[in-house]
């Protein structure tokens, strides 16, 4: 062990993730002190985790530590800049998610899943810090695969409802073929540098190497990460999983494939040139068609899945641009792209999270996770619906919250690459404006119709407010979100550090702080805020001197809540835009006669790839399966029949044809 | 400082001016006397002046819808340069800022109109979303083409001298401007939801888009709403008008009061447009939004860097 403590604080936090579901399984099943005890684990192994983390971040070196392992040699864990980086969200967010889990899953009324979950969960967490801090191929696979089975426990959760075990078998494939193409990667970096060390390799490796590597990459990391045609896994796997799961899940663990594709990026040298403008096309093409997606669903948490395809999407057209300006010797290309991608990371993991969590509020106030059936919980839950209000304008990248912190600094890459003369790329740039509409769009759907207006059904009329254990991991999420969007510039040495770290010549002397104006950009965005609270001020003696009247419906004698505006009605107009692209259900057939046939309205789109490409595929390989099957039934009579058609082929096959024949012919 | 608080007189004075001058062209177009020029003025004063009715429905995202709006578009307001001189709040990636308050303040007329509940309110929301997702691309290729032209990454060097017309000598070379003015245009009469996207005088709710997502807002914050869309048309209005202006060697105050007459023609020009021309069929306006991201991207591939 050399250097700094921020490893042992790291570890140390893991392994008390890890132990924080134990005790309770020495516990009885309904006993509140297991899951207290855990959570207590959890948050004492976020604090430890992210001080280590954020102390880490700031280590110019790298701190490893010597394990003996004689089979693979050299230095098994450490912590760089980047590790720690990643490690932040994951300790944050576990930490938070698991003391929201105590008013959202509590034990006494979850008795036969809330041990599972506890225990999972905390391994889940350690998984993911044990693959960040692996130096070494073996460890990280073991971490990768220990997060996918964990992810797959607590995504199969309550594996009394069918939606749930499919989404888990989805999941547990989708999991098992990135690791299958991880394998394949790291046993090609075996090959190419002689050892499974993830050591940044600069010696005489082809451009076809490294173009063959970051293909494995992108398919492998891609796969966890959510890009667009491997994303099929990735709704139904956070729609069934417990709403605070799903925030780890969608905020943190997606980000593995993000930090996996980083690093790989840059262990090796700079890739050729189209990889950037490649990368770039396809995190334009996860953006859009993610947030496509998302506007066509009606379900508030597959909506929020959605919109994590999109954010993956943007984070990897940072990466993208951060990648071009690499391979061109760019180093303001390569600096701003790089802090979008990192700050986007950090930025989708506290956004979504909250979010996902505002849903979870809703569904345990309401039971339904159906948009439509919701409305009006703004005036019965107003804590909730203010947070999850500002998570949304967080996610559509608006001002003074933090997301567009993130995406200005991709648009500024955009823009400065302009500038050096690679107008193609620039195109990214209308495409992540049209990104950023139609999130609005589908978030002022999701917010308008599920907090506003009037209640649409019992269960919405009758919803509570969250107790505070909800409510804090929320705030402190909100609260984060609003500081680095107003303080951008106090990131600029986090994201400097980082970059510094990766070793690229290009990143040394450029800081983020000097190539964008942060500073003026959150004071811009505070003086947007300040104008917006003096205004409220001027106003605030004639609003609270308000008469308060029904809704003006444009003379309907008796407005009504199903009269509402729909989320349906809401996204028709944008989901026929991406028609081509969305499995839209057919149009109802029309009502014909005096006494017209039942018709019912679907307006949800499935999935295009699940449902479209990779359902087919294995109906097709099943029916193939199936004429097999009537060859091989188990019954020993079939069988003692193959025996024999088999002895009288050998017994034929042995018999001198050629010399009766032969001989019949002569005779 | 002078030039500031020109820029400031006129951004905070001269809104409520405009829809005047629109309507009083649209009168005389149509044989009418119209109503005086400055009654923009008398309305806000008496919506001002009256008191509050809120439905019983909406909460405090009702009241913050108009608020932030007004903030936002304020705020855009002082990133636009209106003299020769840079703007008062003007830096690298300005032009990102300028369309992403547009967009919070979308955000927040949206979710506002939704909090009434109103079916109605919910149907100019909802079109309001979805031209906005066109409208946005038309914007950023515009900038694109701006800042590829002027080598700038401020909209105060986009729209300053390097960009203007004035240094291309050449019809060729004027013709990426023409197509992004045109571009900007279109995109100015969505925004601001004028003729043919949307008709801000029709009293049938079912065809409305911006008034339909206002109609439960009355008094002081109908004024707000009212005073900030006025000023949304300024703002671009003097986009276009600092666009299409070579202000080189101007006093900063006079270019500023030049680039506002300018606005104040554009609008007179509006007037005229909408007094010829019917809304566009709901279903025909991505048709003419589109045709605007196809004149902004022409503009882009044409546009060649300054010399």
């Amino acid at each position: 062990m050399t250097g700094d403590p921020s490893l042992v604080f790291v570890l140390a936090a893991a392994l008390l993730a890890a132990a924080s579901g134990l005790p309770g399984l020495f516990m009885r099943r309904d006993s509140p002190w297991s899951q207290r005890i855990a959570t207590a684990l959890m948050a004492l192994a976020g604090a430890l985790g992210v001080w280590g983390a954020l102390r880490g971040i700031f280590e110019p070196a790298s701190i490893s530590c010597e394990l003996p392992w004689r089979a693979v040699g050299g230095s098994l864990l450490g912590l760089d800049p980047l590790s720690a980086f990643f490690l932040v969200p994951v300790f944050l967010v576990g930490a938070l998610a698991s003391i929201y889990g105590l008013g959202y899953w509590p034990q006494a009324r979850n008795a036969r899943t809330a041990r599972r979950l506890q225990l999972f969960f905390g391994l889940l967490v350690a998984a993911m810090a044990l693959l960040l801090v692996a130096r070494q191929a073996l460890a990280f696979l073991a971490g990768w695969e220990a997060m996918a089975l964990a992810a797959f426990f607590l995504v199969g959760l309550e594996d009394e409802r069918a939606e749930s075990r499919r989404a888990g078998m989805v999941f547990l494939l989708a999991a098992h073929a990135s690791t299958l193409v991880l394998f394949g990667l790291f046993l090609l970096w075996r090959q190419l540098t002689g050892s499974f060390e993830l050591e940044a390799f600069y010696g005489s490796l082809g451009g076809a190497s490294v173009g063959c590597l970051l293909f494995l990459g992108l398919v492998g990391f891609g796969l966890k990460a959510g890009i667009m045609p491997l994303h099929f896994w990735l709704p139904g796997a956070h729609a069934a999983a417990p709403s605070h799961v799903s925030a780890l899940l969608s905020g943190v663990v997606l980000k593995m494939g993000i930090y996996g594709l980083l690093r790989l990026a840059f262990l090796l040298p700079a890739a050729p040139t189209a990889w950037g403008g490649a990368v770039l096309a396809l995190g334009s093409i996860s953006g859009l068609l993610g947030v496509a997606f998302a506007l066509a669903q009606h379900d508030i948490k597959k909506l929020l899945a959605y919109h994590s395809v999109e954010n993956i999407g943007i984070i990897l057209m940072g990466l993208g641009v951060a990648l071009s300006g690499r391979s061109t010797g760019r180093p303001a290309l390569l600096a701003l792209g790089l802090a979008g991608c990192l700050l986007h990371v950090w930025n989708h993991g506290l956004f979504k999270s909250l979010l996902f969590l505002g849903s979870g509020s809703v569904v345990r106030a309401t039971g339904t996770r159906a948009i439509d059936r919701l409305g009006g919980l703004g005036r019965r839950m107003p804590w909730t619906a203010a947070l999850f209000l500002a998570g949304a304008v967080a996610i559509c990248g608006l001002p003074p919250l933090n997301g567009f912190v993130s995406e200005f600094l991709i648009y500024l890459g955009l823009f400065k690459g302009l500038l050096a003369g690679s107008s193609t790329a620039a195109l990214a740039a209308p495409v992540l404006a049209m990104i950023g509409a139609l999130a609005l769009a589908c978030f002022a759907k999701a917010a308008g119709t599920a907090f506003l207006g009037e209640p649409r059904s019992p269960e919405a009329e009758g919803a509570r407010e969250s107790p505070v254990s909800m409510l804090l991991p929320m705030m402190i999420l909100g609260a984060l979100c609003a500081f680095i969007g107003l303080a951008p510039l106090l990131l600029a040495p986090v994201l400097d550090s980082v970059g510094s770290s990766l070793g690229d010549p290009l990143l040394g002397s450029t800081g983020v702080g000097s190539l964008a104006p942060l500073g003026t950009l959150g004071a811009a965005s505070a003086a947007a805020l300040a104008i917006a609270v003096a205004l409220a001020l001027a106003f605030s003696r004639k609003i609270r001197g308000a008469r308060l009247g029904p809704t003006w419906d444009c003379g309907y004698a008796r407005p009504e809540a199903r009269m509402q505006y729909s989320s349906s009605s809401f996204a028709r107009g944008m989901a026929g835009m991406f028609g081509w692209a969305l499995r839209l259900p057919k149009e109802p057939r029309k009502l014909k006669g005096a006494y017209p046939e039942p018709a019912r309205l679907e307006t949800e789109a499935g999935d295009a790839v699940l449902d479209g490409a990779l359902e087919p595929a294995f109906r097709g390989l099943e029916r193939l399966s199936r004429f097999l099957h009537r060859f091989q039934q188990g019954l020993a009579q079939k069988y003692l029949l193959y025996i024999l058609i088999a002895l009288a082929l050998l017994a034929i096959a042995s018999l001198p044809l050629d010399r009766i024949l032969g001989r019949a012919a002569g005779g | 400082m002078l030039a500031f608080l020109v820029h400031a007189g006129i951004l905070l004075a001269l809104p409520p001016l405009l829809p005047g001058i629109i309507s009083k062209t649209k009168a005389l177009a149509a044989g009418r006397r119209g109503a005086p020029l400055l009654q923009g003025y008398r309305d806000i004063a008496k919506l001002l002046r009256k008191s509050l009715v809120l439905s019983g429905t909406t909460g405090w995202v009702f009241v913050a819808g108009p608020i932030v709006g007004a903030a936002a578009v304020a705020l855009a307001g002082f990133l636009i340069p209106l003299g020769p001189s840079p703007a008062p709040l003007a830096f690298a990636g300005d032009m990102l800022l300028f369309a992403y308050l547009f967009g919070l303040a979308r955000f927040f007329a949206i979710v506002a109109a939704l909090d009434t509940g109103s079916a109605f309110e919910g149907m100019g929301s909802s079109r309001e979303a979805f031209f906005a997702c066109l409208t946005e691309p038309a914007i950023l290729l515009a900038f694109l083409a701006l800042s590829k032209r002027s080598l700038s990454l401020s909209l105060s060097g986009m729209l300053g001298a390097a960009g203007g017309w004035a240094s291309t000598g050449s019809i060729a070379g004027a013709a990426p401007f023409v197509l992004v003015c045109l571009g900007l245009f279109v995109v100015l009469l969505a925004e601001t939801c004028r003729l043919p996207v949307d008709d801000p005088t029709t009293h049938l709710e079912l065809t409305m888009i911006h008034e339909a997502m206002v109609l439960d807002h009355g008094g002081p914050l109908l004024a707000l709403v009212e005073y900030s869309s006025a000023m949304k048309l300024l703002v671009l209005e003097s986009l276009l008008a600092r666009l299409v202006l070579p202000l080189v060697s101007l006093p900063a105050w006079l270019g500023c009061c030049l680039s506002a007459a300018v606005a104040l023609a554009l609008s007179a020009a509006i007037g005229v447009l909408e007094s010829g021309m019917a809304r566009l069929k709901m279903r025909r306006v991505p048709y003419l939004l589109t045709g605007a991201i196809l004149l902004c991207g022409s503009s882009f591939i044409l546009m060649g860097a300054a010399a």
